[in-house]
């Protein structure tokens, strides 16, 4: 493993993290007031920060760092999550992810909009309240002087950062003339031990400055019958020629400083080069303090601590023959010690805390991660498997017909497996609709924002699981269905306050199974659909007759058709050229259905029906020209057989079929496919009623039906080439080949011509 | 023999760059992914030295520090937390739980290995 798929790793991480960050802050904005989910959303925001830092990436880092620093405000009680803050954190949470996907894939980001937010975010962590917008509840004037929604600090966890330096001691300083020698003493509590240092570690990293003599002091030592095995009686004397300085020799008990008394001395030659810049300014340095005065500047310290700070000043004082800075330094880690200490209480708290996170800890189910190549090959195979056992049943049948009792049913047992193996494989691909959900409520943000308009998106069923092919292809036409939602279904706050409803708007956004499939609603509390100005649209479109008799649900689902926008002003955000019938059609792709309802007043309801794989297919097989084909089954609205007197010519070749007293062009699939040369007889065939990507019906002429059955989809791209009017290949039970009818090409080619001779099938033999 | 490291951190990237960092320096790396793993894996990890993440799910590196220094067997072991902070409050509660060093992150290969060879014999 290299950096590179490292860094691959850690941006799957950074999504699953900025997945995890916004469902927190989702929940945060819902009420909840659970701590674990401030944990989660300030580890979420941590953990890229930390992944980011070490792949250099500063803009990630610095904005995850004021990010930080205002969440763990939240954590820590000083700030609370109102809706005013969250909506902060939710923006940021948009530009983390922006940020995150910039440094993966060198896009550029809206530099301002994270600058603004930088801003905001600070403002947060300072204890600025933001004023609620117009449209929310008024909120008490907030004086920064005294912020009510602070809580006091009720725990240590309000630090002051204190500035500590681990800047390296292997600095280019040129050697004095003469090696300074240093005196060390050293004792150990027995708390080093028991934190897993250990003195004779320290020394052999002490002996690596330079040259060193040692002296053990073992007086402490008390005889064998009283010693206690884990208590510190020995103590160093050292005695180290070093040039590198007494930073260096400080670093080396960087570990231990606390579990430990040390003095460092300098006791001869020059002064050690200091490796950090120090102010040079003059500090006013009391030598009052070594008649043993109470120490004013430092404050209340503890009596042990006060006398170690004054040992410290005082071996100070005697390097005072040295510099000034090596005086302040002492003095300022001196001054150091009382500031740790003061956070030790916190200790307990985090202890509690600690357990509490324990107890509440879910038990989450192991995952493995597995590429997606291997689990396509395995459904492949699986395809495969299916389509072998049905050829051998079918041989079984026809070279046995009485059917040796033992064979046929070890065959079911087989059969039946291999449809729980398929099942099984097909789960593995399953992912919950949730991540597509997840950046819904961005979208919704964002268009709440560009609109002004107040939205509440509520998400159900995130759960549900569907293909991850479906899922991916999902997010485009869910997207514009939302853009959609909000621009014109929802009203203005001022309007629904008219109307009686709450200034927030309500969009919901629910997945659950249904029958073997995928059902996703998404359902607005807005106006509704404007049926009038609707079909008045659709009569200056010539998409209707002025007079046509429609039932409300025909209207409806009149925005459905090419080229419909009943918004008065195209906006930024629904006027792209996308209408919902490119919604529809790409729905319809995936072998899904949508359809509309709506009440005038109360909203509208999409509800999308999907499969939930693609792997799969429900398919009426039939016969045209001798040939084995299969349409799926979402497109077939009806199928009937026509009367002679149903069917009407017209034009050169063109015919229509009278259906319950409207006319339908008939399309015969052999002709357009060049299977034969003349048109069939549509009395002796089926006719399929599909519908098509315009909304119009067709009746598709096929010689016979053989049956419905579920076929595994083969690709014909990857296997053969791409052929016109036909969307892929399955293998049939007897082992032939079979081709699945693309319908919307076969219906467009019908309006024209057929399809070219040479691309067509006839041609491709 | 080689040294024995466990590693608790909940982040994938910092898990695979701990490992990457510390098999190439000739150390035999065990990972966990939460202080409560951290813990079910110790006796089974038996290692030399731990290097602990602190903000973690479920037990965090507080938690898992103590947990640790109260198991007979392994309460000597030297246990160095990874932190991006490198403020001294957290690094005085990372002690109090029984921490013997830390390590400030961003991750930098050549300040582990060194923290580690500080704290192992």
């Amino acid at each position: 493993m290299d950096m590179n798929e490292i860094k691959e790793i850690f941006f799957q991480e950074c999504e699953e993290q900025l997945a995890e960050l916004e469902s927190g802050l989702l929940k945060l904005n819902d009420g909840d007031r659970d701590p674990e989910t401030v944990n989660a959303v300030f580890r979420a925001v941590h953990s890229i920060k930390g992944g980011a830092g070490a792949f250099g990436l500063d803009d990630l880092v610095s904005f995850a760092h004021v990010f930080e620093t205002t969440l763990d405000c939240v954590r820590s009680n000083r700030l609370d999550p109102g809706p005013e803050v969250l909506k902060v954190m939710l923006k940021s949470a948009d530009v983390l992810a922006d940020l995150t996907n910039a440094a993966r894939d060198g896009g550029s980001v809206d530099e301002a909009r994270s600058r603004q937010l930088i801003k905001e975010l600070e403002a947060l962590a300072n204890g600025e309240v933001p004023q609620a917008s117009a449209v929310a509840e008024p909120v008490a004037p907030v004086s920064k002087a005294a912020p009510v929604a602070v809580a006091p600090v009720v725990n240590d966890e309000g630090f002051q950062p204190v500035a500590f330096s681990f800047d390296d001691f292997e600095t280019d300083e040129p050697a004095s003339m003469e090696m300074p020698t240093y005196e060390i003493v050293f004792k150990p509590k027995s708390d080093l031990y028991a934190k897993g240092n250990d003195a004779t570690l320290l020394l052999r990293d002490l002996s690596r400055l330079g040259e060193m003599s040692i002296h053990c002091d073992m007086d402490t030592l008390p005889s064998l019958d009283r010693l206690s095995p884990e208590t510190a009686y020995f103590s160093w004397k050292v005695s180290l020629k070093t040039d590198k300085g007494e930073d260096a020799i400080r670093t080396v008990f960087e570990f231990a400083e606390w579990d430990c008394d040390l003095d460092v001395s300098l006791v001869s030659g020059e002064t050690a080069p200091v490796g950090e810049e120090l102010p040079m300014q003059p500090v006013p340095f009391d030598l009052s303090i070594l008649d043993d005065e109470p120490v004013g500047p430092i404050g209340v310290i503890e009596e042990e601590e006060q006398l170690a700070a004054q040992q410290e000043i005082r071996n100070a004082a005697v390097a005072a023959a040295g510099t000034a800075s090596n005086v302040l330094q002492m003095a300022q880690s001196a001054a150091r010690a009382p500031a740790e200490k003061s956070a030790g209480a916190a200790a307990s708290a985090a202890a509690q805390s600690a357990a509490a996170q324990q107890a509440a800890a879910s038990a989450a189910t192991p995952t493995i991660r597995v590429d997606l190549d291997r689990v396509d090959r395995l459904i492949n195979l699986v395809g495969e498997l299916v389509i072998n056992q049905a050829m051998l049943s079918q041989s079984v049948v026809e070279n046995d017909a009485n059917g040796t009792s033992s064979i046929n049913m070890g065959l079911e047992e087989l059969q039946q497996l291999t449809r729980e193996i398929q099942d099984s494989v097909m789960a593995i691909r399953a992912q919950p609709v949730k991540p597509v959900f997840q950046r819904m409520s961005r979208i919704v943000r964002e268009i709440a924002d560009m609109t002004g308009k107040s939205v509440r998106l509520i998400t159900e069923g995130e759960n549900t699981e569907v293909d991850k092919t479906v899922i991916d292809k999902l997010a485009e036409p869910l997207t514009h269905m939302i853009r959609n939602a909000v621009d014109h279904g929802l009203e203005t706050p001022e309007k629904r306050l008219a109307a009686g409803k709450s200034a927030e708007g309500t969009v919901r956004l629910t997945a659950k199974h249904r029958s073997g499939r995928i059902v996703i609603e998404l359902a607005d509390d807005g106006a509704g659909i404007n049926r009038e100005k609707v079909r008045q649209k659709a009569i200056d479109n010539d998409l209707i007759a002025a007079d046509a008799n429609l039932s409300d649900e025909e209207i409806d689902n009149l925005i459905f058709h090419a080229g419909f926008s009943t918004a008065d002003k195209i906006s930024d955000i629904s006027g792209r050229g996308v209408g919902m019938d490119v919604v529809k059609r790409s729905i319809q792709a995936l072998g899904g259905r949508i359809n509309i309802s709506s009440k005038p007043g109360h909203g509208s309801v999409f509800t999308m029906s999907l499969p939930l794989t693609l792997a799969v297919l429900d398919g009426m097989v039939v016969t045209v020209a001798n040939q084995t084909l299969v349409v799926p089954l979402t497109a077939i609205v009806e199928t009937l057989q026509p009367e002679a007197a149903a069917i009407h010519s017209f034009g050169s070749n063109q015919r229509l079929i009278s259906i319950r007293n409207s006319f339908c062009p008939l399309v015969d699939v052999g002709r357009i496919l060049n299977f034969r040369a003349s048109q069939a007889n549509p009395v002796e065939g089926v006719a399929l009623l599909v519908e098509s990507e315009g909304g119009g019906q067709r009746a598709l002429m096929v010689d016979a039906i053989q049956g419905q059955r579920q076929v595994v989809i083969k690709s014909l791209e990857a296997n053969y080439t791409h052929v016109p009017g036909i969307a892929a290949a399955t293998i049939l039970g007897d082992g032939r080949v079979a081709l699945i009818l693309d319908v919307d090409t076969i219906v467009a080619a019908s309006r024209g011509q057929s399809l070219k001779p040479e691309m067509s099938l006839a041609a491709a033999g | 023999m080689k040294k024995r490291v466990l590693t608790v951190d909940d982040s994938r990237t910092i898990r695979n760059m701990l490992l990457v960092t510390l098999n190439n320096a000739g150390f035999e790396t065990i990972q966990a992914e939460d202080g409560v793993e951290g813990l079910e894996v110790l006796e089974e990890a038996n290692p030399d030295v731990i290097v602990t993440d602190i903000n973690m799910p479920r037990l965090d590196g507080f938690g898992f520090i103590e947990g640790v220094r109260k198991n007979d067997r392994y309460r000597a072991v030297p246990i160095l937390v990874l932190t991006t902070e490198s403020d001294a409050e957290k690094k005085n509660r990372a002690r109090q739980a029984g921490a013997t060093g830390w390590i400030v992150k961003p991750f930098d290969p050549t300040k582990l290995i060194d923290a580690i060879e500080r704290v192992t014999a």
